[in-house]
């Protein structure tokens, strides 16, 4: 019904661009045949892509960060179902309290957490640590897996189960049967974004990972701080066409839209 | 059966206590310890370093750089975010999914990733983005972008961009499909229709995401430490810096326990008063 | 002259034609409902009118001047949408006035005739309040008073009661009719519901496919239906021996058309059978007047008149 002009699809199309602007410079680097940075124009190479696999620090900080996401988000989505089950099924005396404070790691600063992360391991002995991540990381994408696997449970009618047990369906098969069946992917999803975002925090974690347990953000910031290379775009290259492949199936999936915004807007 | 909700909640709650609630006393309490270059932390209670955060010129600058960048960006979102956010909520349907997933998947990839390609973009004098503001004749002499508040400012931007669009988007998804045509019916013309319809039903959504903007751009790390190098400190990278560099923790944590509570006490008068403002009408 | 033209007014979505060369008279002062199933174009030829579509082709003249050389923003048509679409940040008052101060009409004159209009719509006390805060048959009555405080040339209604219950539809209804009535206004509804068109309108104009089958005023419609398709529309039909017999017309008789009840459904005033004849099963309509009634596995016999 309503169009947009000429003058908005211009202001589109430039805001388009400077979103992905840097993006695609990161990536437009990464096939530079030289030494030094520079946009490749003629010639494209792949050198730095294979430069990658001589700097092991990389490579094993990637694998360590894709553990760390998946075992984080996996714990974080196994101490959201209990609480969202509880949160959207009762109503009982400090709900909302318990609501914020598991939703607070997203009020507080990053930057203030990974302090109090660092001082807190420090005295009980676990700074730099892989526990000690995996703790941090929990806390930090709770919020993500708990609000979708609240909108699964919220989301639930309870007259479907209802119903099962009317046909005969005892409390187990029901839970397996029908429950779990439906809330499933409320919880991938839950767990896919909390996947991302362990996997790209960068702030906390650079407090609190150790030499031997820094993540690939961590050591892609700390290089960038000493110089910036080729090296460090491809490494980047390499992520961002990692994330985009997993939002891509995420959005796929689930909706993008539905995922960020919290709530499905399918029902106009 | 009263019990119930309580022993579902009691795992979330035992890692909160644990691993929120005790480190953060700790940290509050590690501002109140004195520290020296010989003698590490010593578990004393003085007021030694509120003084020196609170008394010291320095470090008002960083606070005063810190509020204003993220003042800036707080703006630079809202005025250039709602109208895209307005124009992608009139494109027709595969139009407007393609380009949602364009702008707000920005938001889930690697926040060093997106700030070293502004680095890439600034580089200098010669960097890409002054080569084509001057090349439009927007500006005569290149524009200093690396190690400078302007060059933080725009990369900020960028990257807490999608979340005004998405704030903003969400408040015009509750508009009436109908309600712009109410407007036009009765006689009022495109710009009317923008000014006295459509925007004050948006405001609450440019309110939320210039909270939420606001308080992640004062908090914000990994891009003011690349882009500001060094030298130029914002609190969040003043903290790093007596943490991992000079080692004086409790000097740092009273930053970061001020940056904290500044943000916090911002974001809930702010919150009351977008609420208070906007009960009656949007409930 | 008549008042509202629509000379073969047409409007195709790709190769579907949504109205296809509909052309209606509307004198002044004429309540005309456009009726039909959803998809028949009557939304869309509303939409055409208001200006928020435009045809592919035809012509809509008032008075034998173009509408279509008009902007929307300058038609002065007074539209009531199904949603209300009402502004939720402004208070009811401010609902109503913002189409007299989009006229520039002085603040003294528009407070005047917001305060008449909201009195004529019942909703003098509501001024102040925000349409939230409001029920649904009072934000239809907002809807109403904003579309009618203009002074429209024509008053559009799209689906205007479709959103409240039924008993308050049938309220609103009653007190739409009077509204009309009192202001004098040209217009045009649209509505599924046919219950609704007969009850308010003048002529309805019962639309299939983008086309016109009948128009006519609703007693005539019913009575004499143009095509099956008016027929089944407008209420219940048999065939028999390809003529329309409305269920009401049809009794029970000593002697005539024999048959047995299959089904028999009490409604409250009336008694509605399902009877099995020769011709094929025909529904029958009786009112309860107390009396015993043929019961189901019953032989009957059935007769009518010819109308």
């Amino acid at each position: 019904m309503s169009r947009n002009g000429p003058i908005a699809l211009a202001y589109h199309t430039l805001f388009v661009i400077f979103m992905l602007a840097p993006i695609v410079v990161v990536c437009w680097v990464a096939f530079t045949p030289e030494g030094f940075l520079s946009f490749p124009t003629t010639n494209w190479s792949l050198r730095w892509f294979y430069a990658i696999a001589r700097y092991p620090e990389f490579v094993s900080a990637f694998w360590q960060s894709l553990g760390l996401g998946a075992l984080s988000s996996a714990l974080a989505v196994g101490f959201s179902v209990p609480a969202a089950l509880a949160i959207a099924r009762h109503r009982f005396k400090g709900r909302e309290a318990f609501t914020a404070l598991f939703m607070s790691p997203l009020m507080i600063p990053y930057i203030v957490l990974g302090i109090a992360f660092l001082r807190f391991f420090t005295e009980i002995g676990l700074s730099g640590s892989f526990t000690g991540l995996v703790l941090a990381h929990i806390v930090v994408v709770m919020p993500f897996a708990l609000r979708l696997t609240l909108a699964s449970a919220a989301g639930l009618d309870r007259s479907i189960e209802h119903a099962a047990v009317s046909l005969g369906a005892s409390e187990w098969t029901v839970l397996k049967r029908v429950t779990l069946p439906l809330v499933v992917p409320g919880l991938a999803s839950g767990w896919a974004l909390a996947f991302i975002n362990s996997f790209d925090e960068v702030t906390m974690t650079v407090f609190i990972a150790g030499p031997g347990t820094a993540t690939l953000p961590v050591r892609m910031f700390l290089y960038i701080q000493d110089n910036i290379d080729p090296l460090v775009t491809s490494v980047s290259a390499c992520v961002i066409a990692t994330t985009v492949g997993g939002l891509i199936a995420l959005d796929r999936a689930y909706g993008l839209e539905r995922l960020l915004v919290g709530r499905g807007h399918d029902g106009r | 059966m009263k019990a119930t909700p309580y022993l579902l909640v009691l795992p979330a709650l035992v890692l909160f206590a644990a691993i929120v609630i005790v480190p953060l006393v700790m940290t509050v309490a590690l501002s109140f310890h004195d520290w020296g270059q010989y003698k590490g932390i010593e578990p004393v209670f003085i007021l030694k370093n509120w003084r020196e955060v609170l008394e010291d010129s320095y470090y008002w600058e960083v606070f005063g750089r810190t509020f204003r960048i993220a003042a800036l960006v707080t703006v630079l979102s809202a005025v250039f975010g709602a109208p895209e956010a307005y124009i992608l909520n009139r494109m027709k349907s595969p139009w407007r999914g393609l380009f949602l997933l364009v702008i707000l998947g920005p938001l889930l990839i690697s926040v060093v990733a997106r700030t070293l390609g502004w680095a890439l973009l600034f580089g200098g004098n010669s960097g890409l983005v002054n080569k084509g503001l001057m090349a439009a004749g927007l500006i005569s002499a290149p524009i200093p972008f690396m190690f400078t508040e302007t060059g933080m400012v725009v990369a900020l931007t960028h990257v807490l961009m999608p979340y005004m669009v998405l704030s903003v988007w969400a408040a015009l998804q509750r508009l009436d499909p109908q309600i712009e045509n109410a407007a036009v019916a009765l006689g009022a013309g495109p710009l009317t229709t923008l000014r006295r319809i459509v925007l004050p039903q948006a405001m609450p959504g440019i309110l939320s995401g210039a909270i939420i903007v606001f308080s992640l751009a004062a908090s914000a790390f990994a891009t003011p430490a690349i882009i500001g190098g060094r030298r130029l400190k914002v609190a969040s990278t003043l903290a790093y810096d007596e943490f991992l560099n000079t080692l004086n923790w409790p000097l740092g944590a009273t930053v970061a326990v001020i940056l904290l509570v500044v943000l916090a006490t911002a974001v809930i008068v702010a919150n009351r008063l977008v609420e208070r403002r906007y009960a009656q009408v949007f409930g | 002259m008549a008042f509202l033209t629509l000379d073969r007014l047409t409007k195709h979505f790709g190769s579907h034609a949504a109205v296809d060369g509909l052309t209606l008279s509307v004198e002044k002062g004429e309540f005309v409902s456009l009726l039909g199933p959803s998809g028949c174009g009557k939304t869309t030829t509303l939409q055409m009118i208001a200006g928020f579509v435009e045809p592919s082709g035809g012509a809509i003249r008032i008075e034998g001047r173009d509408l279509l050389a008009v902007k929307p923003a300058k038609r002065g048509l007074g539209i009531v949408f199904q949603s209300y679409a009402l502004f939720p940040h402004m208070s009811v008052a401010e609902n109503v006035a913002f189409g007299l101060e989009m006229q520039g009409v002085a603040k003294a004159e528009r407070a005047r005739r917001v305060a008449e209009t909201l009195e004529l719509v019942g909703l003098g006390a509501f001024a102040a309040r925000f349409p939230r805060q409001l029920s649904g048959g009072q934000q239809q009555r907002v809807a109403l008073a904003r579309a009618l405080v203009i002074k429209p040339q024509i008053l559009l209604l799209d689906e205007p009661l479709s959103n409240l219950d039924a008993k308050l539809r049938e309220e609103m209804q009653i007190e739409l009719r009077q509204i009309q009535r009192t202001v004098g206004t040209t217009t045009i509804l649209v509505t599924h519901d046919q219950g609704e068109a007969m009850a308010l309108s003048d002529r309805i104009v019962v639309m299939n496919k983008g086309r016109a089958e009948q128009v006519a005023a609703p007693h005539e419609a019913y009575e004499r239906p143009a095509t099956p398709f008016v027929a089944n529309f407008l209420g219940k039909t048999n065939h028999v021996d390809g003529k329309a017999i409305r269920p009401e017309r049809i009794e029970f008789a000593a002697a005539g058309l024999a048959g047995v009840v299959r089904t028999r459904i009490f409604q409250g005033n009336h008694w509605l059978y399902q009877v099995e004849t020769a011709s094929g099963l025909l529904t029958v309509i009786r009112q309860n007047v107390g009396g015993a009634m043929p019961e189901e596995g019953a032989s009957v016999h059935l007769a009518w008149g010819t109308p």
